[in-house]
């Protein structure tokens, strides 16, 4: 049974990108049911994977083929692997069926499949970005990721989906391209493509003082490529358009999962590639760090100025991606932890307020302004609360998963020396700046209106929970994940430490 | 003592500024409230409407234009200055860390390690493959491989996405438009073409075929094939090539090409990694059947690829098969 269990990697990775070419010759209404089923076997698949992980605490590799690496290819599971993995397919599963009734509206009826094939080959890129232990299958990986990204952005086919495309394409590809060029040098001074192998060769190259300068320049060129593609704060140009305009799944897919992938592969890279100690001294981390630090104010003040919930949510996401690469900036495991934490954490939550925003905006007449968002959450109840949970955990109100986070992030700080302070500061800023954008939409959205006046529009009408049944048990499920994440946090904050460890 | 202030007084406090904010009647979006009242107005003439539009148009045209807008221009000159600027630098700092690599094909290069002496050495016998490129590609890393290859069919979705049309009329006015000029009954092309196209193809199955004995593979066949494809198109038109090739030949062919290098190497690896024996007959070496699923992954990733290159062509061209 053992050893079966140890095929569950591959057989996740497989069964997504099946589903992709079979999706696309299926007609929409099959390709959609088809596409929940391979999501839903995948959590099973992991969720069976990490709880046997979990019982024998040892990481292991999986050969893709009949040759062992370095000559073939190799994926490696641990408790972190198999976690992240768990929680990316139910982010994904609960994205894709919030934003359906939308999807149905915004995208043409022939290119319903063409959705599904996007979205199973985008979970087949996750999966395996998550899993590998090859840092070239990580960019074959990287590359599909990165199109079928474009793809989802721009199926609603409007002028500013596509222009928010063609601008996430360009800075995407500059980001792969640095990718590329780092593991090219990096091959060229290590030999080889297998994580394993480069850390033990970089190990003996820097003991050694060989090749200084390229290894510096392998790192900062993976770094901030991987750093363009996560959005982290000066190349965050591509972001609210993408995040603002798309259709809402592909809003939350984009949010949620496509740039925690890259910081996942980040984390890899550090231990698992050049390892975390040599990685802390390569002074790349500190620009990482002030990257951070500055995104947490700016991301948020520019949220602050916008009069669009939707641009202001994708704001609000630089403010986040800059908690995480602050986290990863601090170099201690600690930091690293609640850098960690702060993923799941902004994943359950940013998904969440985008496909709440939907249906707020929804009974406005469609209109993202604040002005006719006024009293929305009296219009569609559930939505309202979704939205003010997400909001309450993104501020960081105990019992909600934004909480544990801050906390982590604070208790992390005080352990470092130069670092504590800005840390503690940036982070009070922050989580005030926080409050006043999320709060006074909360506060907008409970605002009561005269019924007279605005209930006889069209547009503006009542919708029950039970009129929108599968988007309100979508909310609901993402509600008791953030829950989840905020009341049992210790266990998964244990779990991610373990992780951690059989991680390096 | 505090004194009432007047409403102009009033609205240029921070205080003022505030409340609009929280109501969400931000002054920096003006044209949004304009649309709102223009709701509330029953009926417009149509020249007012387009009056509306034009003054819309000329506002963005205004700020949009350099002379008058001395932001912009500072902008734009700093832009153009830094992205040079940037340019220089990033290039000439990885030139820099490039002059510490090793040399070029210097015996001690760390590249020259024991990953390419198996490669080498054992490649043959152990993939069945002449061409050690084809057995590592499609055997010792066929799952780089197949993800390669679903990077071509994610960015064909893609294209299809983005170019093809949504309603039936505006194919057919594409197509109208397109077809003016069809057959185009070039005899130099079509004499020209008569010739080489069925050369140029059978050429690309040769390279197919012959992927894991000589150079070339799945890649470079498929893209021959669609060459050829291609200035087939070019010389007849569509009348002729759709006989043989419309959307759902596109869809069903990388169906099943996908399919079966999923399920063949799902096999395979399923079978690697547990250490089971596959089956597969590496067959005798140089033989035009051996070297095990190379030969089925080749014809697949070669579908794929020819497919692909002949969509895009379309699909840039007309927006429909």
């Amino acid at each position: 049974m053992m050893g079966f269990v140890r095929n569950f990697p591959f057989f996740s990775i497989m069964l997504a990108m099946f589903s992709g070419p079979v999706c696309s010759v299926l007609p929409g209404k099959a390709a959609r049911v088809l596409n929940a089923v391979v999501i839903t076997v995948i959590i099973g698949l992991s969720a069976v994977l990490l709880g046997n992980l979990i019982v024998t605490r040892e990481s292991f590799v999986f050969m893709m083929g009949h040759f062992p690496a370095p000559w073939g290819n190799e994926i490696r599971a641990g408790i972190l692997e198999a976690g992240m993995a768990l929680f990316f397919s139910i982010v994904m599963l609960l994205s894709v069926l919030g934003g359906i009734k939308k999807l149905y509206d915004e995208v043409n009826t022939g290119k319903h499949n063409l959705y599904y094939v996007l979205v199973g080959l985008m979970l087949s890129s996750l999966l395996a970005l998550v899993y590998t232990n090859d840092l070239f299958t990580a960019y074959v990986f990287v590359e599909i990721n990165t199109i079928s990204a474009c793809g989802l952005i721009m199926i609603r086919e409007n002028g500013r989906t596509i222009e928010a495309a063609v601008r996430y394409m360009i800075m995407s590809l500059i980001g792969s391209g640095m990718i590329l060029l780092g593991i090219c040098i990096l091959y060229d001074i290590t030999g080889h493509l297998l994580m394993s192998n480069i850390k033990e060769s970089v190990e003996g190259l820097v003991s050694a003082g060989h090749y200084p300068e390229p290894l510096l320049c392998t790192i900062a060129l993976m770094s901030v490529g991987l750093a363009i593609k996560c959005a982290l704060f000066p190349f965050h140009a591509w972001l609210p358009d993408a995040y603002g305009y798309s259709t809402v799944s592909s809003a939350a897919i984009l949010s949620s999962l496509v740039s925690k992938g890259y910081i996942f592969l980040l984390i890899k890279i550090i231990y698992r590639v050049i390892g975390f100690e040599i990685y802390k001294n390569s002074g790349i981390i500190d620009v990482l760090f002030i990257f951070g630090l500055s995104g947490m104010i700016f991301g948020s003040v520019s949220a602050i100025r916008e009069n669009d919930i939707r641009r202001m949510i994708a704001y609000s996401s630089v403010a986040q991606i800059g908690y995480i690469f602050m986290g990863i900036g601090m170099g201690t495991a600690f930091g690293m932890v609640a850098a960690i934490f702060h993923m799941l954490s902004h994943a359950a939550t940013k998904s969440l307020l985008f496909i709440s925003a939907i249906g707020l905006t929804d009974v406005s007449d469609g209109s993202r302004k604040f002005g006719p968002l006024t009293g929305s959450a009296y219009r569609n109840r559930m939505a309202g609360i979704a939205f003010a949970v997400g909001a309450l955990s993104m501020v960081g109100v105990p019992l909600f998963s934004g909480f544990i986070s801050k906390l982590l992030f604070a208790e992390a700080a005080v352990n470092l020396t130069v670092r504590m302070l800005p840390v503690l500061i940036v982070l009070g800023i922050s989580t005030i700046l926080n409050a006043i954008y999320f709060m006074k939409t909360v506060i907008r959205i409970y605002t009561p209106v005269e019924e007279d006046e605005n209930f006889r529009r069209e547009g503006y009408e009542k919708v029950h929970m039970r009129s929108v049944p599968l988007y309100s048990a979508v909310l609901g499920a993402f509600v008791i994940l953030n829950v989840i994440l905020g009341v049992m946090s210790d266990p998964i904050v244990e779990l991610i430490r373990q992780g951690l460890d059989m991680f390096a | 003592m505090s004194r009432r202030k007047s409403d102009e007084e009033y609205s240029k406090t921070k205080a003022y500024r505030f409340f609009k904010w929280l109501k969400g009647e931000d002054e920096y979006y003006p044209d949004e409230t304009k649309m709102d009242m223009s709701l509330l107005i029953p009926m417009e003439d149509e020249s007012d409407l387009i009056e509306r539009m034009k003054d819309k148009q000329l506002a963005k045209e205004k700020a949009y234009d350099e002379s008058s807008n001395k932001l912009l221009r500072f902008f734009n000159r700093c832009y153009r200055v830094v992205a040079v600027l940037f340019c220089i630098i990033l290039g000439a700092l990885l030139i820099y860390s490039v002059s510490f690599l090793p040399k070029v094909g210097a015996a001690d290069r760390p590249t020259n390690n024991e990953v390419p002496a198996r490669y080498i050495e054992k490649g043959l016998e152990e993939t069945g493959a002449v061409n050690i490129v084809t057995g590592m590609i499609l055997d010792y890393r066929a799952f780089d491989t197949f993800g390669e290859s679903n990077v071509l069919f994610v960015a064909t979705i893609t294209v299809l996405i983005l170019l093809r049309h949504n309603k039936k009329d505006e194919k057919d006015k594409e197509e109208s438009s397109d077809r003016i000029y069809e057959p185009k009954n070039d005899v130099i092309l079509q004499t020209v073409a008569k010739f080489l196209v069925p050369i140029i193809i059978v050429f690309g199955i040769y390279v197919i075929l012959n992927g894991h004995l000589s150079p070339g593979g799945g890649f470079s066949g498929g893209a021959i094939i669609g060459a050829g494809l291609i200035l087939y198109l070019n010389a007849f038109g569509f009348m002729k090539t759709e006989r043989f090739f419309t959307e759902k030949t596109y869809k069903w062919i990388s169906f099943f090409a996908l399919t079966t290098y999923c399920l063949c190497k799902a096999y395979s690896f399923y079978c690697g990694a547990n250490h089971l024996d596959s089956h597969i007959p590496l067959g005798t070496a140089g033989a035009i059947l051996s070297s095990g699923l190379i030969l089925i992954l080749n014809i697949c990733v070669g579908l794929v690829v020819a497919c692909t290159m002949y969509t895009f062509y379309v699909m840039f061209r007309k927006g429909d098969f």
